[in-house]
């Protein structure tokens, strides 16, 4: 027997990408992919949650969200009022109720009017190429080098100071990265086998387009929208703060913050609940994407 | 073929006669400076089953997709059932894509993951107005079982069936259409041994039941020598060779075809140790770079394609001649009147040079 | 006889998954001499990589590895990783079916030979690429001394299949073990590899565990056949016998259904009816049964020992 007498090697280099093909083929990552699914289920029950919240408002509300209470301003989180109350003696609760449903009511809308007008013409871009892509691609280079608030604020300042403004400026914000994922999107699956088989069986544009790429690309939109969700809710919240969404009295998470900022030592909960509502409702979103970008492929886990 | 359910009789009458199934005129596809597919002139009868043979980048597949017209020549045409279907945009081209098919290698990536079976399997149906609703399902249960499958199978999705189920039902959407023409890329490439076997043999019995013309693209020789008629062997995007199955098999002409049959190991020990083969100097050149084109500038002074002066396999030739450096050999036909061989060095009255006998001192 | 330089004996593989275990691998035993090329053969998802990356120690951690393997006189189930990595690569090489994904694209070929060299041999810079020269020389690329310079992208599928085996190679290992070495390639270049892969066993003495769903490759180049069945043996011997009589029903129709290229007529081609059984289950039976022609209630009763082939009814010989 030939026995080579040196000492150590590795064969890393050679082994690495059997040894992870074969860590998937054997489920190595599903205790991970387990555990993710549990945040995305907290995430998702959290989200409904705050969805019934918004959407109950009225009925579960203790106060009413404008209604001034002078001899009880700035009161502490008591047994009548959970969440204290603000200035003006309002009910912090009632006011958070009522927050979201603007915050959710701006953060859904202005996904869908991203979706609207960014998945056709990720569409258009990715498909056809040539003019319609590069006409595309530069208006969405030019919008991306803006960041996202950035571009928000300054649509909102021109368009001016309204909830439905800050909804289109929001939502035309978000619209270069629905672009982008559905291009993406596209031109990956044009190239999958199954579209040259729907152009082979006698399918049309519309086919290939609305019947293959477009569902096999749900899961990653999916994925875009509760990312964008919660992206919005925070523009929303800046937009209200700096003045340019909701205008009080009305309530929204942003224009509680704002108004707390005078009161921040003397009440600090004024602040506090709010912005948890805030941060609460994004990650619960993010959460619930992230879970979704498996629970959606066909195929399970394995991708 | 004749089981027709109403509705579509028109459709038959308008049915024309042809000869042959596909024929492709000196084809042409050029991507860049790489000229994959170069002058493949190639025809497949009614009901015949031709086989395209080559290794990578031999420019098979690329032959295929244009004959689907998946893909468009950059020169030559090609004849559909007798119609010219070369230039015609997609639009023109839809109704007519029921008369040709391609099933793929891959039928992992060639399924819609987000479709069942049954929704797979009746697209075309759908799509050429052929049948919808209860009368589509109960064509797609009849194809199914034709493909061997059982009719539950119409509501799963691909990814529940096993690779060999997955090409029946590629291979039932392919015949949905009742099609003159099926352009199958190394169908059974992908399966294993014993899976392979069953879909060659559903293909031979559909292609004898339905007498549909089919060109089948494969590496594999002993799949090709199992179901085609006649075989074509291309080098470097180019027909080297063309005969009946058995001819080919029992006295290779040219000195490539020669090899590869040689190169490709036979089940059986003792034969496949005794055996005499030749071994190929080199490997296949890149289809960017190939040996024999000379570089040529146009008249402005930049560097065009080129010009082939010589034959594409003479780096790799064990018998290859100063005749073979500077002279490209036409793709010729023999005496016998059957088969065509592209080689200098087969005689006037068809006997093949033996490579073989040129290897033993290599 | 020269004594085994592998052993492995009653080796299993399983892998936990969300509260389910698949046995790949299950109770399989083999041995290789030196200079002896051992096939392992079977279709997808038969063990036959498992074991490989078994025999390696290059299973993931969700793998629960029982039995031994032992490469010399060393067992290397339940060693450290840090003596697997001295023995993987010097004694022990492997080659996968993919070369390029196996290879670092930013350097050159020298480098990479050079590299293991200079790591695990203690060679200079000059020497290491002396010896890589010679390495690819052995591996029959030609111009080795302009082929050293080049990356991977500049070279074949062929050629860097070479390259592997060369890497594989340098530390003088006294078994590799090659993962469907050739599959990836065209019959030509495949050819060429088998021939590299022979003179390798012959001038340099080394053992080859050659996995391969390939019976002409078998056919070409092994010495003696595993053949597996959904985690088992079910039939090993030398190989013109068990290509000449097969015992083992699902051999048998392995051999019938592969094609013979230069003979194949037009005839209706065997098949094995049904799909491979779930390998959830281990089941005290013969786990072709389901499938076989020949099976009886025996067969779902009782598990067969593996004696030639692992079958209560096996073909005789002759019955072919």
């Amino acid at each position: 027997m030939t026995t080579p007498t040196t000492p150590t090697t590795s064969t890393t280099a050679l082994t690495s990408p059997t040894r992870a093909r074969l860590a998937r083929a054997a489920g190595g990552t599903r205790t991970r992919a387990l555990l993710r699914d549990r945040l995305a289920l907290t995430g998702g029950v959290i989200a409904a949650l705050f969805v019934l919240a918004a959407l109950l408002a009225p009925l579960i509300s203790p106060y009413d969200p404008a209604q001034a209470d002078f001899e009880n301003a700035l009161a502490q989180p008591s047994w009548s009022h959970w969440l204290g109350t603000d200035d003006l003696g309002r009910d912090q609760l009632s006011r958070v109720f009522h927050g979201l449903r603007a915050s959710l009511q701006v953060g859904l809308l202005a996904v869908v009017l991203a979706f609207v007008v960014g998945v056709p013409l990720g569409l258009l871009a990715g498909y056809y190429g040539r003019f319609a892509d590069s006409t595309v691609s530069r208006i969405t280079e030019t919008m991306l080098a803006f960041p996202f608030l950035v571009l928000a604020v300054g649509l909102a300042a021109i368009l001016g100071p309204s909830l439905l403004n800050a909804t289109i400026a929001i939502g035309i914000s978000q619209v270069p990265a629905v672009i982008r994922i559905t291009r993406a999107e596209t031109l990956r699956l044009k190239n999958v086998d199954f579209v040259a088989a729907a152009v082979a069986n006698g399918g049309g544009d519309g086919t290939v387009l609305f019947r293959h790429i477009l569902p096999n690309a749900a899961s990653a939109l999916t994925v875009q929208a509760t990312v964008g969700i919660p992206a919005a809710i925070i523009g929303e919240a800046l937009l209200s703060f700096l003045g340019l969404g909701v205008q009080p009295p009305e309530p929204s998470l942003g224009v509680m913050l704002s108004s707390a900022q005078s009161f921040l030592a003397a009440a600090p909960w004024m602040a506090v609940f709010p912005g948890l509502a805030i941060v609460a409702a994004t990650l619960a979103f993010n959460l619930l994407g992230d879970g979704l970008r498996d629970v959606l492929d066909p195929r399970g886990a394995t991708r | 073929m004749n089981d027709k359910a109403t509705g579509n009789a028109a459709e038959h009458a308008a049915e024309t006669a042809y000869e042959q199934a596909l024929e492709l005129r000196a084809l042409t596809r050029h991507f860049g400076p790489v000229r994959a597919v170069d002058g493949v002139s190639l025809t497949v009868g009614r009901g015949e089953v031709v086989g395209l043979v080559g290794e990578s980048g031999s420019g098979k597949s690329t032959v295929g997709r244009i004959a689907v017209r998946l893909d468009e020549p950059t020169s030559g045409s090609v004849h559909i059932a007798g119609t010219d279907v070369t230039n015609l945009s997609r639009r023109r081209l839809r109704p007519l894509r029921r008369k040709f098919h391609l099933v793929f290698q891959d039928p992992s990536s060639s399924l819609d993951p987000r479709m069942t079976i049954g929704e797979i399997v009746a697209e075309p149906l759908r799509l050429h107005r052929i049948a919808k609703g209860e009368e589509a399902r109960r064509r797609v249960e009849k194809l199914l079982q034709q493909v061997g499958l059982r009719p539950e199978h119409a509501d799963r999705h691909p990814h529940q069936l096993s690779g060999g189920q997955r090409q029946r039902v590629s291979i039932a959407r392919a015949l949905s259409c009742e099609p003159d023409l099926v352009v199958a890329d190394e169908p059974t490439s992908a399966l294993d041994v014993s899976v392979q076997a069953s879909v060659l043999n559903l293909m031979a019995d559909l292609q004898r039941d339905r007498g549909f013309g089919c060109l089948f693209i494969t590496h594999d020789l002993a799949a090709v020598e199992f179901l085609a008629d006649r075989i074509a062997v291309m080098y470097l995007g180019q027909i080297v060779e063309e005969a009946p199955t058995a001819a080919l098999f029992a006295d290779p002409k040219h000195p490539y075809t020669q090899a590869l049959l040689s190169a490709a190991p036979v089940p059986d020990p003792g034969a496949q140790r005794t055996r005499e083969r030749i071994v190929l100097s080199g490997e296949l050149p890149s289809p960017l770079d190939p040996p024999a084109r000379r570089p040529t500038t146009t008249p402005a002074g930049r560097p065009s394609r080129g010009v082939f002066d010589s034959c594409r396999f003479h780096t790799r030739c064990p018998l290859a001649e100063d005749r073979c450096r500077t002279e490209v050999p036409a793709l010729r036909t023999l005496p016998d009147g059957k088969r065509q061989a592209a080689c200098h060095l087969v005689a006037e009255d068809g006997t093949a040079p033996d490579a073989a006998a040129a290897n033993t001192h290599n | 006889m020269t004594e085994p330089v592998l052993k492995v004996s009653d080796l299993s593989v399983s892998f936990r998954s969300g509260g389910r275990t698949v046995h790949a691998v299950d109770d399989i035993s083999y041995e290789v001499r030196p200079g002896e090329v051992l096939a392992v053969v079977g279709e997808s998802g038969c063990g036959k990589s498992v074991t490989s990356m078994a025999t390696m120690g290059l299973l993931p951690p969700t793998a629960t590895v029982t039995g031994s393997v032992r490469l010399g006189g060393r067992e290397l189930v339940g060693a450290s990783e840090k003596e697997l990595a001295r023995v993987r690569g010097n004694d022990l090489a492997m080659i996968f079916q993919e070369p390029m994904t196996s290879l670092n694209p930013v350097l050159t070929v020298g480098r990479q030979i050079g590299e293991v060299l200079r790591r695990h041999q203690g060679l200079s810079r000059k020497q290491a690429a002396e010896r890589a020269v010679e390495l690819l020389d052995l591996v029959g690329i030609p111009a080795p001394r302009r082929r050293v310079g080049e990356y991977p992208h500049q070279l074949s599928g062929g050629m860097r299949q070479r390259v592997m085996i060369a890497i594989a190679v340098a530390c003088d290992p006294s078994v590799l073990i090659a993962d469907e070495p050739t599959t990836a390639l065209d019959v030509t270049v495949q050819a060429g590899i088998l021939d590299v892969l022979r003179s390798l066993r012959e001038r340099l003495g080394t053992a080859i565990v050659l996995i391969t769903h390939d019976l002409g490759v078998v056919a070409d180049i092994a010495d003696r056949v595993l053949v597996m069945y959904a985690g088992r043996v079910v039939e090993h011997g030398e190989v013109h016998e068990l290509y000449a009589q097969p015992r083992h029903p699902y051999t048998n129709g392995l051999l019938g259904a592969v094609l013979k290229p230069g003979a194949e007529g037009k005839r209706r081609l065997p098949e094995i009816p049904g799909l491979v059984p779930s390998l959830e289950a281990q089941p005290d039976a013969c786990t072709f049964a389901p499938r076989c022609p020949r099976a009886t209630e025996r067969c779902t009763a009782e598990r067969p020992q593996l004696d030639r082939a692992a079958c209560w009814h096996p073909h005789e010989v002759e019955a072919r």
